[in-house]
Order: structure tokens, then C-alpha cells, then sequence
């Protein structure tokens, strides 16, 4: 009986084996396929597979906050998510991967630019028809687009460079109140601001700015943080910038100008899926070109041995400022597009569930690492979300994941693994014959 | 005029006189030697002149220029390079990536290089890449250059350490106990790339040692500290026979 069971043990693995290698030549752009004609399955017969598995209506995160709230419609839920998402994305990857890996070998040969081009506009097709669904997918994945951006400029500071900052929900509100004290100033009839100065039109060419303004009044105030904490290394930055975090928090809340504790709103609906994905793209494409460069580098060289990196000519003190002003930066325009997302922003929203919250998609995704900080804030954004029906419960099981992660992988799920655009598109065709 | 010059050059910790009215003269494309027993301060004589300490007292040269009190990195750039007598490798990183490392001085893309990824850029990386391969083909240790160091074994590490040092471009290379802990055969190695290093690059080598028998064999003027003091100074014969030396190492005869 021992040895059956044992034996049966092997013949799974060895067929997850298969499986795992059969889908292993599946080029990104037959994963984005299966994933297109998923959402487009959805989009047209998702209600009426829903009405016939008696759901209330298409379950909007994969069924999770159904299953949670009504265990009884589980089986539907399991034959929905089956049906219309794992069933056609592995079916059409699997099946099309000699052919979209003849396609992923010709985009390849194409100029770079082309075929990041063409990955991310069907990544984003994929994104708008999954999203479009419900409004409530709309604002979730913008908010985890957001939380990519943050997680990933932190990453910098806390992974790349090794140190420990606390500021960045205090950067974010930076970011938040710069980016929309300019927008709600030019384009919008509030009672602070008065009416609006410069035509509506010229807003969303505007916008971009303001984000930009609201990441350098980020970068400014860590500019605050640097010039004390970076003389020498230690706990001083964790110490400095968690009280510059509550600093930013009491000073909004005391500024009346700009709404003071109340909050600021009636910000112009600028920050639409399309403007959401691009800065994300554009964070992650600017940080990734970063940190692999030499310059970026030689943050890993002061993490791992300051004296060493200083005595190679590396001018530690300027590089860490550089890149902790950096980081500032993307926060801040991480805070604008969350401020015009939302439309409306209050301090409060920066405190320190905020930075728990953000701390944890960086050390469960993984320290120096972009994939790492995507999937981290990914999975945590969404499992927060799934997991809301459970209320106070969702803050047990989510530091309970973190700390079951810590024990097990203590750099994170996917920690120092260099973010290769190249490497990510290549067509993966069928490997030379060993077996 | 020498090439790195040091004039009474003295440094305290707290109410201890570390090193003591210490001077150096080296001329370009000169092996010197630096012994004493633990604890001279022969370390703290390199730390003093590559600027991670400032010395109480005292200047130091280079070529002419004064770089006493200067930032560690702009010495580098001017032209010490150093290894660590207990290695400093970044332990994330690979071979290739340290030897790059100290090129950082020389690159001239800037940020905008490294945020937007210019064509510079990556002219430039791919420059500096040539050059670390070849630094890398000097020391023998190519072949590792996507190895992350930690994976190396001790030899090869201090191999890397030299590389590493190499591509600052010095004038000057500070060895501190390049060969400590190494096997025999890794010691006959290491010599070999010292030597290499010496004639193909015609660099000076400053270098602290504690095995006398190389020292005596790869450099032409020694002094030996004790106590932060300069004891003797001259070439290795006279070093070799000097009561002084053989006191501070043996201790003295004892007197019956």
C-alpha cells in the first residue's frame, strides 16, 4: 500500500513535470493571447454563463469575495473562473505556441521598441476588457498599478541600496497634495482655488506636469531626509524618515489652504486606465534602466560594503542621495495619480497603515528585484481586496503570509533577479532534443 | 619628485598614537614593502593615506598635489587603488559587475544616461565591460566573470579584489596582505600576478605582508613598523640583518 501511494506520488510529479515543461515554450506573447481571448470570452458570454451558474453576476476578482460571502455558490465560482479563465488561457497558450513563438521570433528581430510596443498594447487590451466589466475592477486595478509604482521606488531605497526608509506614504502625500493643488488650481471651480483659469481642454496635456511637480516636491522633501541621515550609515534614516512621515501628515492636516484635515477634492477626472498603465510603465522602465546600470549599481556596492564601494571611487554619499531623491520622485507621482483617482485625498490616508501596507508588498515580493516589486504589489493589493469580506480577519491572514514568507524565503518570493526585457520576449522554442 | 610622498604623517585614536611621524617616499613603477609585527599599524597607514581615516598630523602627496583629508572615492579616482587585508567583495554581485564597479569615476553618461538607457549608455557599459574582461584575463579569473563572488573559492575571491582595484586606473596599487590565507600554490599565483601586474601595467606597489620571504623577494626598498614607528628602512639584505627587525619580531634575547 506504502509503495503504491509512493509510487502514485512520483506519477504526479513526474506529470506536474510535464505539464510545467510543456507550458515552459510558451512565448510572453501566447500568455497575453490566452489572456485576450479569456477577457474577450468573458466580456461577451460572461453574463450569461453567470445567469446559468445562478451568480448574481460575473464574479469581479476571480470569485474570491463571492466565495467568501456565500460559500454556498462555490462550485459555480470554481467552474466559472474554470471555464472562461484557466481553461482558454492554457488551452490557447498551449496550443498556439508553435505559432506564437514563430511570431515572438519575428517581433524579436524587429527593433526592440516595436516589440515592447506591441507586448504592452495587448497587455493593455487585456487590461481594458478584463477591467472594463465593472467599475469596481477599474479603480482596483489602477489602485494596484499605483501600488507597483510605490512598491518599486521603494524597492530602491530599502532593497537596492540596502537602507531602511519609512517616508514613503509622507513622499505620496507630497506627491498627492503638489499634483493636485496644480490641477485643482488651473482646471477646476473649487470653493479654495476659485474658478478655473485655464480652459479645461488643455488639461490632460497639463496633468503630466503636475505629476511631475508633484514628484518634485517629493523629491525636495527627501531632500530634507538626506542631507542629516546620510552622513553615516545606520538606524538613522529608518528613525528620520518615520518621523518625517508624521511630520508631512500634521502639516497638511494643520495647512488650511489646503483643505487641512478635511482633505483636498474635486480634482479633474484626468487619471484614466490608459494615463494610469503609461506611468506605470514609464516607472518601471526608468527604474529598471537604473538599477542595472553601473551608476545604479553601485547602490549594491554600498548595501553590501560601503568602505569597499567608496575606496572604488564610488561617491557613496552623492549616490545615495540621488537615489533616495529618486525613489522620492516616483512616489510622489505615485501619489498625484492616486490623489486624481480617487478625486479626492485627506492626510489621513498616509499614516501608518499606509507604510505597513507598502513595506509588505516590498519584503514579500522581494528585495532587489522589479519583478519581485510587481508581484508583490500585485498579489497583496488584490489579495487585500479579495479578502475584504473577511474584515478583520484579512489583517491576520495577510501578516501571517508575511511572516510564513519571511521564514521560508527571507529575501522575498522573487529577491535579487536582474529584470530583463530581452530575456522576457524571447521566443521559447522547442528546446534541443535531451530527452 | 616621487610619485606619492607622505611627510610626518601621525594619527591618534582617542589618547593612543596609532602611527607616529611617519614618512614615505615612492617613486613610479616601485615594489615597496610594509612589515611589522600585529598591530604596528600598517593598516591604519594605508587607511590614512586612501582618506577613510584623517591623519591628526601631517601631509601626504600625489604627484605633487595634496590629497590629505580628501573624500576616499577622490583619492581613488586620482590614483590609489587599494585591496582589504579581510576581503571587501559586495556579495551580491558578480566578478564582472565588481571589476566595473570601480569605473564608476569614469563614466560620463550621467543620469539621464542611466535613466532613459542612451545610446551612450551603452556604448559606454560596453566599453567599460571590454576593459574589465581584460583586467579579469590578467588575474585569470575570466572565465567566473557571471559568477556571483560568494560562490568563489578564497583564492579566486582575492583575484577579484585585485581586478577590482586594477580598474580604478591607479598609479599606485596598495596590496594589504594580498596572499593572507591562501594555500602555497595560490601564493606562487598570486606572486605571479603581482609581478605581472608590476611590468605590464608599470604600476608602484605599496604592499603590506607578512610572509618575509615574499616580501623579500618582490620588493627592492622595505620598512618595517612597530608600534606606529618607523624601526628600519632599506633594502631587503639590510632589513634581513637588522637587529632592530629581528627584536620587534622574535622579541628580545632574554637576559639571564
Amino acid at each position: 500500500m506504502e509503495a503504491d501511494s509512493g509510487d502514485l506520488f512520483e506519477k504526479m510529479k513526474l506529470l506536474l513535470k510535464k505539464i510545467r515543461n510543456s507550458f515552459s515554450r510558451v512565448p510572453l506573447i501566447g500568455w497575453l493571447l490566452g489572456a485576450l481571448i479569456a477577457v474577450v470570452l468573458e466580456y461577451s458570454l460572461g453574463e450569461s454563463l453567470a445567469d446559468i451558474l445562478m451568480l448574481p453576476k460575473i464574479p469581479v476578482l476571480f470569485g474570491f469575495v463571492i466565495m467568501l460571502k456565500k460559500p454556498l455558490l462555490i462550485p459555480s465560482v470554481i467552474i466559472f473562473v474554470l471555464l472562461i479563465y484557466a481553461l482558454p488561457i492554457s488551452a490557447v497558450a498551449r496550443l498556439s505556441a508553435p505559432l506564437t513563438n514563430r511570431l515572438a521570433a519575428k517581433l524579436f528581430s524587429l527593433p526592440i521598441l516595436i516589440s515592447v510596443v506591441i507586448h504592452l498594447g495587448l497587455l493593455y487590451a487585456v487590461l481594458h476588457l478584463w477591467s472594463d466589466i465593472s467599475a469596481y475592477r477599474v479603480l482596483t486595478l489602477k489602485l494596484t498599478l499605483i501600488a507597483v509604482m510605490v512598491t518599486l521606488s521603494l524597492n530602491v531605497v530599502n532593497g537596492y541600496m540596502g537602507e531602511f526608509s519609512c517616508s514613503h506614504p509622507g513622499f505620496m502625500a507630497l506627491g498627492a497634495y503638489g499634483a493636485s493643488v496644480v490641477t485643482v488650481f488651473l482646471f477646476a471651480n473649487d470653493k479654495l482655488f476659485g474658478t478655473a483659469i485655464l480652459p479645461s481642454a488643455l488639461g490632460p496635456f497639463i496633468f503630466p506636469l503636475a505629476l511631475i511637480i508633484g514628484g518634485m516636491v517629493a523629491a525636495l522633501g527627501a531632500l530634507f531626509i538626506a542631507i542629516p541621515s546620510f552622513r553615516t550609515r545606520g538606524d538613522y534614516l529608518a528613525i528620520i524618515s518615520l518621523a518625517f512621515m508624521f511630520i508631512v501628515k500634521s502639516m497638511i492636516e494643520n495647512l488650511e489652504i489646503v483643505g487641512g484635515p478635511r482633505g483636498l477634492s474635486s480634482q479633474p477626472d484626468y487619471a484614466g486606465l490608459p494615463t494610469v498603465f503609461l506611468w506605470t510603465v514609464a516607472c518601471i522602465w526608468i527604474i529598471n534602466n537604473f538599477v542595472r546600470s553601473t551608476l545604479g549599481k553601485a547602490l549594491n556596492a554600498i548595501r553590501d560594503d560601503e568602505m569597499a564601494a567608496n575606496a572604488m571611487t564610488v561617491n557613496t554619499r552623492r549616490t545615495k542621495i540621488v537615489a533616495f531623491l529618486f525613489a522620492a520622485f516616483w512616489a510622489g507621482v505615485a501619489g498625484g495619480l492616486f490623489a486624481h483617482v480617487l478625486r479626492y485625498v485627506n492626510p489621513g490616508t498616509f499614516g501608518l497603515q499606509k507604510l505597513a501596507e507598502v513595506l509588505a508588498m516590498v519584503y514579500f515580493g522581494g528585495l532587489n528585484s522589479v519583478y519581485g516589486s510587481i508581484v508583490g504589489a500585485v498579489s497583496l493589493s488584490l489579495l487585500s481586496e479579495a479578502l475584504r469580506p473577511l474584515e478583520i480577519f484579512k489583517w491576520i491572514i495577510i501578516p501571517l503570509l508575511l511572516i510564513l514568507v519571511m521564514i521560508y524565503r527571507p529575501t522575498g518570493l522573487i529577491a535579487f533577479k536582474e529584470f530583463n526585457v530581452m530575456n522576457l520576449l524571447k521566443p521559447k522554442p522547442m528546446p534541443e532534443k535531451e530527452d | 619628485m616621487p610619485l606619492l610622498r607622505v611627510e610626518k604623517m601621525s594619527h591618534d585614536f582617542g589618547g593612543l598614537r596609532a602611527v607616529n611621524d611617519y614618512d614615505l617616499e615612492i617613486e613610479a613603477s616601485q615594489i615597496r614593502g610594509l612589515i611589522g609585527p600585529n598591530g604596528a599599524g600598517k593598516t591604519t597607514i594605508f587607511n590614512l593615506i586612501t582618506g577613510i581615516y584623517k591623519p591628526t598630523q601631517g601631509d601626504i602627496y600625489l604627484g605633487g598635489a595634496r590629497i590629505t583629508g580628501l573624500q576616499p572615492h577622490r583619492i581613488a579616482s586620482m590614483g590609489i587603488a587599494r585591496t582589504f587585508q579581510n576581503l571587501q567583495l559586495w556579495r551580491h554581485m558578480t566578478v564582472l559587475e565588481h571589476v566595473k564597479m570601480a569605473r564608476y569615476s569614469k563614466i560620463s553618461y550621467g543620469l539621464i544616461g542611466a535613466f532613459f538607457g542612451t545610446p551612450r549608455r551603452y556604448k559606454q557599459e560596453a566599453e567599460i565591460e571590454a576593459k574589465a574582461y581584460d583586467l579579469l584575463k590578467i588575474v585569470g579569473i575570466h572565465h567566473l566573470s557571471d559568477q556571483v563572488v560568494t560562490n568563489l573559492p578564497y583564492g579566486d575571491q582575492r583575484r577579484v579584489e585585485m581586478a577590482r582595484a586594477l580598474a580604478a586606473d591607479p598609479k599606485i596599487l596598495f596590496l594589504d596582505e594580498p596572499t593572507a590565507g591562501m594555500n602555497p600554490e595560490e601564493l606562487v599565483q598570486m606572486m605571479e600576478i603581482i609581478r605581472r601586474v608590476h611590468k605590464e601595467l608599470g604600476l608602484a606597489i605599496f604592499l603590506i605582508e607578512h610572509r618575509l620571504k615574499m616580501v623579500m623577494e618582490l620588493c627592492q626598498i622595505i620598512q618595517t613598523l612597530d608600534f606606529g614607528r618607523v624601526i628600519a628602512h632599506g633594502t631587503p639584505e639590510e632589513i634581513q640583518n637588522d637587529p632592530k627587525v629581528i627584536d620587534a619580531y622574535l622579541g628580545k634575547e632574554a637576559v639571564i
